[in-house]
């Protein structure tokens, strides 16, 4: 243990330990801009400086280790002056249009300038040039970069894909896509890892509100909003006080905007569930004629990454659609037909947590149900709340709702899917049910959840064999697990695979919060859900058994191929 | 008003004059990658500043040429602004009234051809293609790669046997890199923005003197592949070092008596004392490191057998021959070349060269090496002949200085003419013909052009020819191995030769004659790409934990220089020269260093290569 003061108290921590770190766990903030734990402590932005005796230059504290004896302030004169002074620096290279700013009100600048009492700037703003391009569902603004490289950082240590990238040199140095390239050239997934990271509104996923709200604005259009499993754990975070609100209100909400139908993603997780365990188990059951093992595919960050990093792997994914394109593909064909509607006039919104979902469902081949796109717009749990709150909607005070009939029923097994291991663990309770006729225990798969990020089971299917899985979240981590797949190293029969850290809880368009990750949180909520369900099995959903019986037949046969199933392309 | 003054300097320009030094320093601690427009634009800039404003180009036209720049790098203009920065600065070049305008405008011609990509590449497409890839100087400038922040952190702390596991991870030779390595390291260390370089091979000899015995850490598994190296210098032994590391079986054939090629055979052992580099190849063998010395591949064992033999090998055979100067009476007797007499040196056999006169020929490291030698070996008088002037000199400043100070001649502007053969058939003297100092060439350095002065007789009974070395490369070329000009083995940058699988080659036979840390570096570059070759992927890694970096502080302090034995007591030995640091010494040094690996961009991206 190492023993020294801050601020006159008597510490004591272990070996190692940082100034910034010991100053949190006592209570005494610090303001930093660029700091994220364990993944950026390069000390750029220099808010954190602290004063230590015995020498004359200010201090990062976030990458300063205590030593035994010293004595540190964190609240001097000199460190105010530094900390305004690095504060309206960096403002100086700020666009600073807070009132249009897409994160004003969760931009740790802004609020660090109010913090800081910064209502007067003395240098003139000069901020880089910008060049902003809206073909991708991720955004960058030059103008609002404070080059704390946390959007570095977060793409190579958690996502490994290297992204983004240092650019220029000398008092121009700043941040932009590796090698010189466009965005739109590259091999990102559009995870937005890069976004929920980012400080400021440097980095924004898409903002494509005005299209869904155009949509509803038309009257000659049936609109209908599919919200994903994830977005119940999370929407409420920015809403009111923040306290927990049941879906209800949500829905209710939704209602609210004005959208003719509501229903739940929960519904296709069922039905993706259907579709991908009796795939898992024709393909389990004639083992030599496929590859193994058997990848999920309902993560686009996790398909894209396939298809631009491990090319031959592609036919180990599941054929099966993700929910969110099951959803849109069945809205447009077997809904449209039961009202008796054009589905060229249905207008499919879906409310995900998640960029990566914009890129998906604007793919060529996710077209399966009429010709026009399966989804028509999608928007992040973020921009859902931004809606809600441009149009005075208060889900807190409005009566709870039910989802729409038939698309909004879910069971326990489909609201996991926004948590890791979630879909595994749906997948594993009905391809039981498939294989041996009775239901398993809900909870017997419950080695495949938890936090871990790469974790591993086997299980005993009577009659089909014992099955081994694995569940990895994170594209880092992922990489490690294909490269351990592909030496050999390990052999697995099912993996289930999510881009973001802690799966889609955790995604890429998720309500943003400072230094905390909150995907273990969220997803505890929705597990918390499943065991409240009275349904805990996909195949058991009503709604799910009627469409098989009224339209889709069999899971895997024609129609259900025509419209649920794609080929992974290139 | 006095008629006339003593000029005295102001305090401000006194400053003015430290902040000239303090810049100077500076631009040498240059990172590299900057972008090449932004520092033609702050050096414009400086130009700027030093106009005296009396004729309009150079006055007006350097901050015109300053705007368009920053406009250029600002990705404003269209790329027809190219046009008006040349034709500005061309019209400066060829109007401004002196030198302060002319050499600005040039400056700015020079970069429009010699980086006209990087201006198009920020009008075109507002980017820039400058990147610093290396942010740590010292270890980007270490052909090795060596880790210097880390074991300089651990001489600081104390732990030199660390210190040497941690130099070892990158370099099997910390003992000789101590004692004469050419510390390309110091030439960008950040610290010349404060003072001045750390004394970094100082503070590695002062961890090889004060470190125990390392033992060598454990190979890792047998892998059942033979791997032959021919040449046991600096290169090869590192490249038998590594891979034996890595579990593969190595031989290793050397053609002279000894190993340690040019560290025996070329540099004397006033620089790197023989029991210091017999104790250093004796630790690298101990890991099992089979050795043949005597044999001659080609001769006694022929190349197609060791293909035959081993699954691959690697040539180091180092540039080993002596090149000819090509005059008059170069055949007499008593005309040797260098690369003769430091072999015999290193077998220990000493010619006697009493109360004779020496000439050396040549102005690099070689040539100081034979001329101190020479005055070891009892010469009466030595006086080493060079056809340009001692700045030119290749050799380092510190070694001519040395041989000065033993009492050395350093006969600059003179070019060998002939030699004079005396009646006994011996030579008797060396001609010369005195040269003047010309023209700069392409590579910035002046070409000595012959001076209208008759011929210098200089009296010699020994002419020592040290003008550098070529490479043995016949028998392999013979053998099918691609040849380049000058006797160069080819080799790609990862040691592979071309159209010959499982042969690699690298050192002074592919690069021409280097130093002992290059051929290291190739040596390290071939062990992983033969470890590849051979099917692995084995990591070398150091079980050593650098130090966290403590406050650097930044104060301007000296650097501590090595001081040397009295020149008048060790011209008669061959005893090492240099005095090691003391301990206070080491412990104030090492604590200079700013630690680049943690501050700055090291603690963000490539402040540390833990493993390769």
């Amino acid at each position: 243990m190492v023993n020294f003061t801050m601020n006159g108290r008597a510490m004591s921590y272990p070996k190692g330990t940082t100034i910034l770190e010991a100053a949190q766990q006592e209570g005494i903030p610090i303001p930093h801009l660029c700091y994220l734990k364990g993944i950026n402590e390069i000390a750029a932005c220099r808010m954190c400086m602290v004063e230590v005796e015995g020498t004359d230059r200010l201090l990062p504290a976030c990458n300063t280790t205590v030593l035994e004896g010293m004595v540190i302030r964190t609240n001097t004169p000199k460190i105010r002056l530094a900390r305004r002074t690095n504060l309206r620096l960096i403002l100086s290279q700020h666009k600073s249009s807070c009132t249009t700013c897409v994160r004003s009100g969760s931009c740790q600048l802004q609020q660090m300038a109010h913090d800081l009492n910064i209502h007067y700037q003395p240098y003139p703003v000069q901020p880089e040039r910008d060049k902003v391009d809206l073909t991708t569902p991720i955004v960058r603004e030059a103008s609002k970069c404070i080059k704390c490289m946390r959007c570095v950082q977060v793409c190579d240590k958690i996502q490994g894909m290297h992204i983004w990238d240092v650019a220029g040199t000398g008092s121009r140095t700043t941040v932009d896509v590796s090698y010189n390239r466009l965005l739109q050239n590259t091999d990102c997934t559009f995870c937005g890892q890069c976004v929920t990271h980012c400080p400021t509104g440097a980095l924004t996923v898409r903002d494509d509100t005005l299209r869904a709200l155009n949509a509803l604005a038309n009257p000659e259009l049936t609109t209908i909003v599919q919200v994903a499993p994830a977005v119940r754990a999370a929407w409420d975070e920015s809403v009111g006080n923040g306290s927990p609100l049941p879906v209800g209100k949500l829905v209710a909400a939704l209602k609210q905007v004005g959208f003719d139908y509501v229903f739940d993603t929960n519904f296709s997780a069922d039905l993706t569930i259907m579709e991908e365990g009796s795939e898992f188990l024709q393909r389990f059951t004639r083992k030599g004629k496929y590859r193994w093992p058997m990848f999920t595919s309902c993560c686009p960050g996790w398909v894209s990454f396939v298809k631009s990093q491990y090319p031959a792997y592609l036919d180990h994914l599941s054929t099966a659609k993700s929910p969110q394109q099951m959803f849109g593909a069945v809205a447009k064909s077997y809904f449209a037909e039961k009202l008796g509607i054009d589905p060229h006039k249905v207008f499919v919104v879906s409310i995900m947590p998640c960029s990566a979902k914009k890129a998906e469902s604007e793919l060529p081949e996710m077209r399966d149900a009429c010709g026009d796109r399966d989804v028509d717009v999608v928007l992040t749990t973020r921009e859902m709340v931004r809606m809600f709150r441009s149009d005075g909607v208060v889900p807190e005070e409005l009566e709870e709702m039910p989802f729409d009939s038939p698309l909004g029923s879910g069971t326990g097994a489909a609201v996991i899917f926004g948590a890791t291991g979630g879909v595994m663990d749906a997948a594993l309770r009905s391809a039981y049910f498939l294989a041996t006729g009775e239901n398993p225990d809900p909870d017997a798969f419950r080695a495949v959840r938890g936090t871990q990020p790469w974790r591993e089971a086997d299980f005993d299917i009577p009659g089909a064999g014992t099955v081994r899985v694995a569940v990895v979240s994170g594209l880092a981590n992922t990489r490690r697990l294909m490269e351990a797949v592909d030496s050999g190293e390990v052999d697995y029969d099912f993996v289930e695979v999510m881009a973001c850290p802690g799966g889609c809880s955790g995604g890429g368009g998720q309500p943003i919060h400072e230094g905390v990750e909150m995907a273990a949180d969220r997803g505890g909520r929705l597990w918390q859900l499943d065991a409240a369900s009275r349904i805990r099995y996909s195949h058991e959903n009503p709604d799910v058994q009627e469409l098989y019986q009224a339209y889709l037949k069999r899971p895997l046969e024609e129609k259900a191929h025509h419209l649920l199933h794609t080929e992974h392309k290139i | 008003m006095s008629r006339l003054e003593v000029k005295t300097p102001g305090k401000a320009q006194a400053v003015v004059e430290q902040l000239y030094r303090n810049m100077e320093r500076r631009i040498a601690a240059s990172p590299p990658g900057l972008c090449p427009v932004d520092m033609a634009l702050s050096f414009l800039q400086l130009c700027q500043a030093q106009t005296c404003g009396k004729c309009a180009p150079c006055r007006i036209g350097l901050g015109q040429l300053a705007n368009m720049m920053e406009e250029v790098l600002d990705g404003e203009p269209g790329i027809g602004i190219l046009r008006r920065i040349e034709h500005t600065a061309q019209v400066i070049a060829d109007t401004a009234d002196c030198a302060i305008g002319i050499d600005a405008a040039n400056l700015v011609l020079m970069g429009l051809k010699g980086f006209r990509d990087d201006y198009e590449e920020h009008i075109l497409h507002h980017r820039c293609l400058g990147s610093l890839r290396n942010p740590v100087p010292c270890v980007a400038l270490c052909p090795a790669g060596v880790d210097i922040p880390g074991y300089i952190a651990l001489v600081n702390e104390g732990r030199c046997d660390d210190a040497v596991r941690l130099i070892r991870k990158d370099n099997p030779f910390p003992v000789a890199c101590a004692y004469i390595c050419e510390h390309p390291c110091e030439a960008r260390c950040r610290r010349n923005m404060v003072d001045d370089a750390v004394n970094i091979r100082g503070l590695k000899r002062y961890a090889v003197d004060h470190a125990e015995d390392v033992p060598q850490p454990q190979p890792a598994a047998p892998t059942g592949r033979r791997v032959a190296v021919i040449g046991g210098g600096p290169g090869g032994l590192s490249a038998a070092y590594y891979l034996a590391l890595m579990g593969h079986s190595v031989t290793v054939y050397e053609k002279q008596k000894h190993l340690g090629g040019m560290m025996r055979y070329g540099i004397p052992s006033y620089r790197l004392p023989r029991q210091k580099l017999d104790e250093e190849i004796a630790s690298i063998l101990s890991l099992g490191i089979q050795v043949r010395t005597g044999v001659d591949v080609g001769t006694d064992i022929t190349f197609e057998e060791l293909k035959r033999d081993y699954d691959s090998l690697y040539l180091s055979i180092g540039a080993q021959t002596d090149k000819k100067t090509g005059i008059e009476g170069e055949d007499s007797p008593g005309v040797i070349s260098a690369v003769e007499l430091l072999r015999h040196i290193g077998d220990d056999e000493l010619p006697d060269f009493s109360g004779q006169n020496v000439a050396v020929i040549g102005g690099g490291n070689v040539a100081m090496d034979v001329t101190r030698s020479a005055i070891r070996l009892g010469a009466a008088k030595v006086t080493c002949v060079y056809r340009r002037r001692q700045e030119d000199m290749t050799a380092q400043p510190e070694e001519v200085e040395g041989a000065i100070a033993e009492g050395a001649e350093i006969l600059t502007l003179q070019a060998p003419l002939r030699v004079e053969v005396g009646e006994d058939g011996r030579a008797a003297a060396l001609w010369t013909q005195p040269q003047i100092i010309g023209e700069v060439d392409t590579q910035g350095r002046p070409r000595p052009n012959t001076a209208s002065a008759e011929p210098v007789r200089i009296p010699a009974d020994v002419v020592i020819v040290a003008i550098g070395q070529g490479i043995e490369s016949m028998g392999f070329e013979q053998a099918g191995v691609k040849i380049q000009r000058g006797g160069k083995l080819m080799a790609n940058s990862s040691t592979q030769l071309p159209d010959m699988q499982g042969v690699f080659a690298g050192g002074d036979c592919v690069t021409g004659p280097a130093t002992v840390i290059r051929a290291i570096a190739a040596g390290k570059a071939a062990a992983a790409n033969i470890d590849e070759y051979l099917g692995f992927r084995h990591e070398i890694h150091a079980e050593v934990k650098v130090p966290a970096p403590r406050c650097a502080d930044p104060r301007p302090r000296g650097r501590v220089e090595p001081t040397e034995r009295d020149a008048g007591e060790r011209k008669n030995d061959f005893l090492c020269i240099e005095c090691p640091m003391t301990g206070e010494e080491a412990a104030q040094e090492s604590s200079r260093c700013l630690r680049c690996d943690h501050f700055g961009y090291g603690n963000f991206k490539g402040g540390r290569i833990e493993k390769w």
